[in-house]
């Protein structure tokens, strides 16, 4: 068994719409930021898991994520994953 | 009921009556509102779940209550769903049997997959916490008996992430289903009511059987008069009388 460190990123689908982080850019656009667009809040979650092997460690991480970490009707996630 | 599994009317035998299980988990706030509701007005014999329960086979209608389950870590509802009392009350929905959620109980139920879509951070972003009009959709529920169709009444909402999503297709389905059983009424000038920005103005869905319903808004709130309104108890009433006639 192998250790791995997994960095996940848990952000909303495009098609729903992210008060929060609207509210974020209109905050940035008052401080006088200009340029910035299309604010999108997410969330980041990081953990250890031991797996045969790289393949087995994804796949643990696509059910972890199915099934708990994001909730696949607004969202969507990625994850990077590395020896730990 | 067409499809509503008849209730076991034996062991009600000595005065029929429905029995109520409520489910509570840690943060749950509404449980206890509920509990006057089935027993202290209905008079209905009525059991608090713990979540760590899982027979609820003494059970006729389950209640997911209102409230914080589990601190809505990670996302409302998100947690709570993997409890055994859930484990059961999805069995419980898969047996044709009454199971409601409010609020909180709705976040769960879309969670646990009972219910299709999802609830988000209302669009405004406040936490509302308000009586609103919802215009009863249909009538032809377990829920919604004592109910006119396109009648409208007026129910407390409390809640920050109550606005219904659901992707266009899923929208349709439910809307050619005639699954949605309430929505927040426009005015007559034709402003919504709708407190969070839900999708087609939904405030409350059923499943495609019926047996599942989910609301954002607190009938259980709106039963004792002493509350200041009694449009939440003809839902109760309705649907033990519905269940009992059965």
């Amino acid at each position: 068994m192998t250790q791995y460190q997994a960095k996940i990123y848990v952000t909303l689908r495009p098609s729903v719409l992210d008060p929060a982080g609207t509210a974020v850019e209109t905050g940035l656009q008052h401080l006088g930021h200009d340029g910035i667009e299309g604010v999108r809040i997410g969330k980041y979650v990081e953990l250890k898991l031991a797996a045969e092997n790289e393949d087995a460690a994804k796949q643990k991480l696509d059910q972890v994520c199915d099934q708990l970490l994001a909730n696949p009707v607004i969202e969507n996630y990625r994850f990077e994953l590395a020896a730990a | 009921m067409q499809g509503i599994a008849s209730i076991d009317r034996q062991k009600h035998q000595q005065g029929i009556s429905m029995k109520f299980g409520i489910i509570v988990f840690p943060g749950s706030n509404c449980d206890r509102d509920m509990q006057w509701v089935a027993q202290g007005i209905l008079k209905q014999p009525t059991r608090m779940v713990w979540h760590e329960d899982s027979d609820l086979s003494d059970i006729d209608i389950v209640v997911v209550p209102g409230g914080f389950s589990y601190g809505d870590y990670l996302r409302c509802g998100a947690i709570a769903r993997f409890s055994p009392a859930m484990k059961s009350t999805v069995e419980h929905a898969k047996a044709s049997k009454p199971v409601l959620g409010i609020c909180n109980g709705f976040q769960i139920l879309t969670e646990a997959g009972l219910l299709p879509g999802a609830l988000v951070r209302n669009a405004n972003l406040h936490f509302v916490c308000d009586r609103v009009p919802l215009t009863v959709e249909r009538n032809d529920l377990i829920w919604t008996k004592n109910y006119s169709q396109g009648q409208t009444i007026t129910i407390p909402v409390a809640h920050g992430e109550g606005r219904y999503h659901a992707d266009d297709d899923q929208l349709k389905r439910l809307e050619d289903n005639n699954q949605v059983v309430f929505r927040y009424s426009k005015g007559e000038n034709g402003d919504s009511a709708n407190p969070n920005g839900s999708c087609n103005d939904i405030a409350g869905i059923c499943n495609e059987q019926g047996n599942v319903m989910g609301m954002m808004p607190h009938p259980e709130r709106a039963s004792d008069a002493v509350t200041g309104s009694t449009d939440g108890l003809a839902l109760f009433e309705g649907l033990v009388k519905t269940l009992v006639a059965a």
